[in-house]
């Protein structure tokens, strides 16, 4: 008769460590191609807004007139396809997720106007 | 991975028959879906009999209804149902019709009407 | 005949992960007849086609639903790439094997998890999704995504695999293949689970094949239309077909069990033959004029994926019939005849995704 199978697995889990982590107090490590969320380093950008365009949640938009990229964090679905297509590397996926918050959070970039500015309409999609 | 593709042109008259035949040769029901189109909606039914996959296009213009063919299929209801919801084709003699209760959604008819083709 | 009463079974149940309803006709215990409606998760995704680029489409695709993820990317980028006549590299073909072959050991953890919970054997439950996390870890080191799994891309894979990634896996799977036999023993042996498992949810092979069910739900009743067993990349690797005759829920889990133990096979087999070379390939222009019809067997069954290209950018439709939307009615005639308390159990058996059912 099959009463307890389980109970070989149960004792030995007894004696083991949990295969849980304590966390928050042992912080997680993610490995390094985690897709956790989008960074953007403005200082190279060049406003072509092809992430905008790319963006299949409508969570990213680099806005010429204003020299500004806002970023809409809790509409990103982490995809990765802004940062696959950005022309300059500027976006990168980095491990780490979104923290949850109450508000919609939108962070807004101004990117720093260059010595000698980006031809126009130099990229287009 | 090329999967072969064998798509057929029906009317929509012949649609009971030809799923009543299908059933006798010993063919599955694998789906229909709905696509509408200009003054119309296209219908694809599926069959399959030994993983040979055979596809019907039957063009139904916008209000007339379709026989259905749960008499043959009784599995298709839940097709059907969803057609009906979703793209407003009426089918007619089914087995088991939810009378649009079958998607709970919103709108009515949310997929049909040409608003929503080629919209930026 | 005794008096008839309806019971509400869903879309809020402590057996169902998911919303669906069914309208339960009883007469005493005894389900008569059992109605089915959906509707509460729909979203349209289907519809979205009409205003996102087919590449972008890729990325919805893979939301439909967290389980079949991969599957479902599957699915649409060979359907795409059908319609634009896209030779993909071998190389990346082997590899979507490989993960789909993953993603299906860890969507069977899950249910066979989900069917322990459903039993009330809450130690056996965890058992399984502790082995889970093990293939989950290796999505996300590969790819970067623990669920949502985001691999497959029009002409290829997202990423390449490295050698070294290539022994992780190959040896996790080994890791894993010795707790997953053991505790599929559980689920064989042990009589509680026998006992809320045998003779419960019957369906004929005759009503199996009338009602069109796919996947484990018919190949539980001796009824084979995997589609892999039609695949070559497939028969390459040694595929057989899991069937059982009994038709009952304890088939249905069995079927799991024996397909967790091949796709570890698979997944060795195909990761030791991976053939060097190109893993993505660049794809120019439109989809053409057109239409195409992909299939697939997801964990949960075949998957069909139907688009039909205009010329343009946005394709005029993405159609996925998942495996759950035609395993409805076949759970429906389980349903007849089964006593109230069992019904919980039949739902779980067909693997319900109701996600990917409403899209």
């Amino acid at each position: 008769m099959g009463i307890m199978k389980m109970g070989g697995k149960l004792w030995s889990n007894l004696f083991h460590k949990p295969a849980t982590l304590d966390y928050p107090a042992v912080p997680r490590d993610y490995p390094a191609a985690s897709r956790g969320h989008l960074e953007f380093d403005p200082s190279d950008c060049i406003l072509c807004n092809i992430c905008g365009k790319k963006c299949p949640a409508d969570a990213i938009h680099a806005d010429k007139a204003s020299r500004t990229v806002v970023i809409q964090r809790m509409q990103c679905i982490q995809c990765s396809y802004c940062a696959d297509s950005c022309p300059k590397g500027c976006l990168s996926m980095t491990p780490g997720y979104t923290e949850p918050d109450p508000t919609k959070v939108v962070d807004t970039y101004t990117v720093p106007e260059k010595e000698k500015p980006a031809p126009k309409a130099g990229e287009t999609a | 991975m090329n999967q072969d593709q064998n798509f057929e042109v029906l009317s929509p008259e012949a649609v009971p028959e030809t799923a009543a035949r299908l059933k006798s040769e010993g063919y599955r029901m694998v789906q229909i879906c709905a696509i509408t189109m200009e003054g119309a909606s296209e219908l694809v039914y599926s069959f399959d009999k030994d993983q040979k996959l055979l596809n019907l296009k039957v063009t139904v213009p916008f209000g007339t209804p379709v026989k259905s063919i749960t008499p043959s299929y009784w599995a298709a209801f839940v097709y059907e149902n969803e057609i009906h919801d979703l793209f407003d084709v009426e089918f007619t003699d089914s087995e088991l019709d939810y009378k649009g209760n079958f998607f709970r959604v919103s709108t009515k008819t949310p997929w049909k009407g040409p608003e929503a083709k080629g919209a930026e | 005949m005794g008096k008839r009463t309806i019971v509400p079974f869903g879309p809020q149940h402590p057996a169902l992960p998911e919303p669906i309803h069914l309208d339960l006709e009883l007469e005493d215990e005894t389900v008569v007849r059992a109605v089915p409606s959906i509707g509460y998760v729909h979203r349209g995704l289907e519809k979205l086609v009409e205003q996102r680029d087919y590449q972008q489409m890729t990325y919805i695709m893979e939301r439909v639903c967290g389980i079949c993820s991969f599957g479902h990317g599957w699915g649409y980028v060979g359907a795409v790439e059908g319609l634009m006549k896209v030779e993909v590299p071998e190389r990346a073909e082997t590899l979507r094997l490989v993960f789909h072959e993953l993603s299906r050991v860890h969507s069977h953890l899950l249910w066979l998890g989900l069917l322990a919970d459903g039993m009330g054997f809450d130690s056996l439950f965890m058992q399984c999704w502790r082995i889970r996390e093990r293939v989950l870890d290796i999505f996300e080191s590969v790819t970067g995504g623990r669920v949502i799994v985001s691999f497959c891309r029009v002409g290829g894979v997202q990423c390449d695999v490295t050698p070294e990634q290539v022994a992780k896996i190959i040896s996790v799977c080994d890791e894993i293949e010795d707790e997953i036999r053991k505790t599929g023993l559980v689920f064989i042996n042990d009589t509680s689970v026998k006992n809320r498992l045998r003779g419960i949810g019957y369906i004929s092979k005759e009503d199996a094949m009338e009602l069109c069910a796919v996947g484990p739900t018919a190949r539980g009743s001796g009824v084979n239309n995997d589609v892999r067993d039609f695949t070559p990349s497939y028969k390459a690797l040694g595929f057989e077909p899991v069937l059982y005759d009994e038709g009952d829920c304890l088939a249905r889990c069995r079927v799991r069990i024996d397909e967790l133990m091949q796709s570890l096979d698979l997944i060795r087999n195909g990761l030791r033959n991976l053939p060097e070379g190109e893993w993505r390939v660049p794809v120019k222009g439109n989809p053409p004029e057109g239409e195409y019809a992909f299939r697939i067997e997801q964990p949960r069954g075949e998957a069909f994926y139907y688009v039909k290209g205009n010329g343009t950018k946005n394709l005029d439709r993405a159609r996925v019939r998942t495996p759950t939307n035609i395993n409805i009615p076949a759970m429906v005639r389980m349903l007849q005849g089964c006593s109230l308390q069992d019904v919980s159990m039949i739902v779980i058996t067909i693997d319900p995704c109701i996600s990917c059912t409403e899209r």
